[in-house]
């Protein structure tokens, strides 16, 4: 498959600050891409490097194989983490608004269909609830019948249905062909949407692949969960992770049964105890240190 | 390029039309202003000297004293000597006056507008006898009302743009609105040329509607073309929003952006001559509000709308206007910023 972008050695500098520290990465044609990591990460900066909106102290981005330029913009469509609309103006007239800015556009009841916004149309853009304002900027990013759509924290803010809502949405634009790139918090996310994904950290990438090739390299067994208040004894002779802001301890465990019997001088309690797969929050914590969300 | 432009122009302008308050104060405004100074000034206008008469009102002959016909003087009858006196000790009256068998005034020697009141007063007197020759004015008086509606009007031009657009872009820019115009193919010149457009629209429609307002309903003078008139206020507008657009180029604070954007109004609308003339104030400050666009509307508008001046006549100010604009205008897009760094 051919590639649709491709970010080469970005560097972001601020005063005192490395934002985007030598950032380099591909994404396929029609892929859905994931830059993951906590506030702060470098994600956004990276992302709007790549859009054109902030300028890279150093690096190239390139798209469909060449300098990202005129073309570039004409081809994506892109949903920031917060963008504040034109005020008085309804829906559509945003819609409308925004699609003369392209050469390339996209039948507007098709997407205002494909985004639900049917019964929104006439409404005045300050009117909109959360999930209704996030569903009328992934509109506003498809406009233009993009190639490659960039969301930026796009379900930051929204209640657990928007959120599966999105997903929805997001799943369906990428089955006509569209390359998504997205940047989020949620483990959960990109997970369920991600082909690929990349963590970041502190401006760099620390580990990138697919969710369940990435896991697969880190985890080869569960994970027993269980309340740190049932714990009497002593762990020192068994590897664990303790997760104090969370209240809980973790161990890794190949043969969960051995692991339990091993565990049972010292726990008071079984009933409280959780074995479940390694997830991408796991994989950050221990790459990284610390949580996704703090 | 014509559809990225068209599409930001039409947003604006229904943002605008339908933000009813900020249209209603755009109308509201210079006709509440125009109507209350045309009551104000109309008439006998205001009275600038007190002065009292003692005799009783039955005994006054306006036809024997012409002095008791003067205009901006109010005349009030007394019959109580020593109350009248105590009110020109105490500045209250500032001549007084009896007209009897024998003629006779008192004045405060130390008040300023008593002595102004006594010189009208001989004046007067001796017009009477026939020893000073009165000489009327030829022609129309310019009432205040003909000489302040440029004023009015220019000065509603300019904070409609000042504010409509330098303010605006301000809040796009800080809200993000302007970011994501960024990540489209609007250039920075379309987007500057839109609000330009927009503006200039609204607000001739505006002016256009208050000046024929108070132009049917107060007979508001016009001696020029209106040609030259439309072109003046074109000019004005460009220029206007073209400063608006150069004080928020780079700006992301919408604080700072009212002090600047103030900082500039306030000297604009008392050098520009919006309500009083110059002509008394020093060459100094005279060539320094040549700077303003303000002041070259609305000397060229006064121009051809109380003397008939040909476009000819007023070329100088439309050059002016016209070479502000291309460099507020330049200066605007070379430093243009499309959002907060």
């Amino acid at each position: 498959m051919a590639t649709a972008l491709e970010a080469r050695n970005l560097v972001k500098h601020y005063p005192g600050v490395v934002a985007v520290d030598n950032v380099s990465f591909c994404v396929e044609e029609g892929a859905c891409f994931g830059l993951l990591g906590p506030n702060g990460a470098g994600k956004t900066t990276t992302v709007e490097i790549i859009e054109g909106v902030t300028p890279a102290t150093s690096g190239e981005v390139w798209y469909m194989g060449e300098p990202a330029g005129p073309r570039f913009r004409e081809e994506a469509g892109i949903q920031f983490q917060n963008t504040a609309l034109q005020d008085y103006l309804t829906v559509r007239e945003t819609l409308e608004m925004f699609q003369r800015l392209y050469e390339r556009r996209a039948e507007l009841d098709a997407i205002i269909e494909e985004c639900s916004l049917q019964e929104l149309v006439d409404r005045d853009n300050r009117k909109l609830s959360g999930g209704q304002r996030q569903r009328l900027l992934l509109a506003v990013a498809l406009v233009n019948q993009p190639r490659l759509v960039f969301l930026d924290e796009p379900t930051t803010g929204l209640d657990p249905q928007a959120r599966r809502n999105f997903w929805d949405l997001v799943q369906k634009i990428q089955s006509h062909g569209t390359t998504v790139i997205l940047t989020t918090h949620y483990m959960d996310e990109a997970q369920v949407l991600c082909n690929e994904i990349a963590i970041m950290d502190v401006g760099k990438i620390i580990a990138q692949g697919s969710p369940d090739q990435l896991l697969l390299e880190h985890y080869q067994g569960l994970i027993i969960e269980m309340p740190i208040a049932d714990i009497c004894g002593d762990l020192s002779d068994i590897e664990h992770r303790l997760l104090d802001n969370l209240g809980v301890v973790e161990i890794v465990s190949n043969d969960v049964s051995a692991s339990l019997q091993a565990l049972s001088p010292q726990v008071t309690d079984f009933n409280h105890i959780k074995i479940r797969q390694a997830n991408l929050e796991d994989l950050f914590l221990d790459l990284t240190g610390h949580s996704l969300r703090a | 390029m014509l559809a990225r432009i068209f599409a930001i122009f039409s947003a604006r302008n229904r943002e605008f039309l339908r933000d009813r308050g900020t249209l209603a104060w755009n109308i509201v405004l210079p006709v509440v202003l125009m109507f209350g100074l045309s009551f104000a000034f109309s008439g006998d206008g205001r009275d600038e000297y007190t002065v009292g008469v003692l005799q009783e009102a039955e005994t006054l002959d306006t036809e024997q004293h012409p002095f008791l016909n003067t205009r901006f003087i109010k005349f009030v009858v007394v019959d109580d000597e020593s109350d009248a006196f105590r009110k020109i000790e105490r500045h209250q009256f500032d001549l007084l006056v009896q007209f009897d068998d024998h003629d006779r005034y008192w004045v405060n020697p130390d008040s300023p507008k008593g002595y102004f009141a006594e010189r009208l007063l001989l004046q007067a007197d001796a017009a009477d006898r026939g020893i000073i020759e009165k000489e009327d004015i030829s022609g129309d008086a310019i009432r205040y009302v003909d000489w302040v509606l440029p004023g009015i009007l220019g000065m509603n031009m300019m904070f409609s743009c000042l504010f409509g657009v330098g303010y605006v872009v301000v809040r796009y820019r800080k809200n993000g609105f302007l970011k994501r115009l960024r990540a489209t193919p609007l250039r920075a010149f379309e987007f500057i040329v839109a609000q330009i457009g927009s503006r200039m629209v609204l607000i001739m429609i505006i002016t256009i509607f208050v000046y024929t307002g108070t132009h049917l309903i107060l007979g508001t003078r016009m001696e020029g073309n209106y040609f030259t008139l439309m072109l003046i206020a074109m000019l004005g507008a460009v220029s206007m929003v073209s400063l608006g657009l150069l004080i928020a180029a780079r700006i992301t604070s919408e604080e700072l952006a009212g002090g600047l954007l103030n900082m500039i109004n306030w000297p604009m609308m008392l050098l520009s001559g919006v309500w009083f003339s110059l002509e008394g104030a020093g060459p100094i400050l005279q060539a320094a509000a040549k700077i303003f666009p303000l002041t070259h509307i609305l000397d060229s508008a006064r121009a051809v709308m109380l003397d008939g001046a040909t476009i000819l006549d007023v070329m100088p100010s439309l050059l002016a206007l016209l070479t502000m604009s291309a460099v507020f205008l330049g200066l605007g897009s070379r430093f243009f910023r499309w959002h907060q760094i």
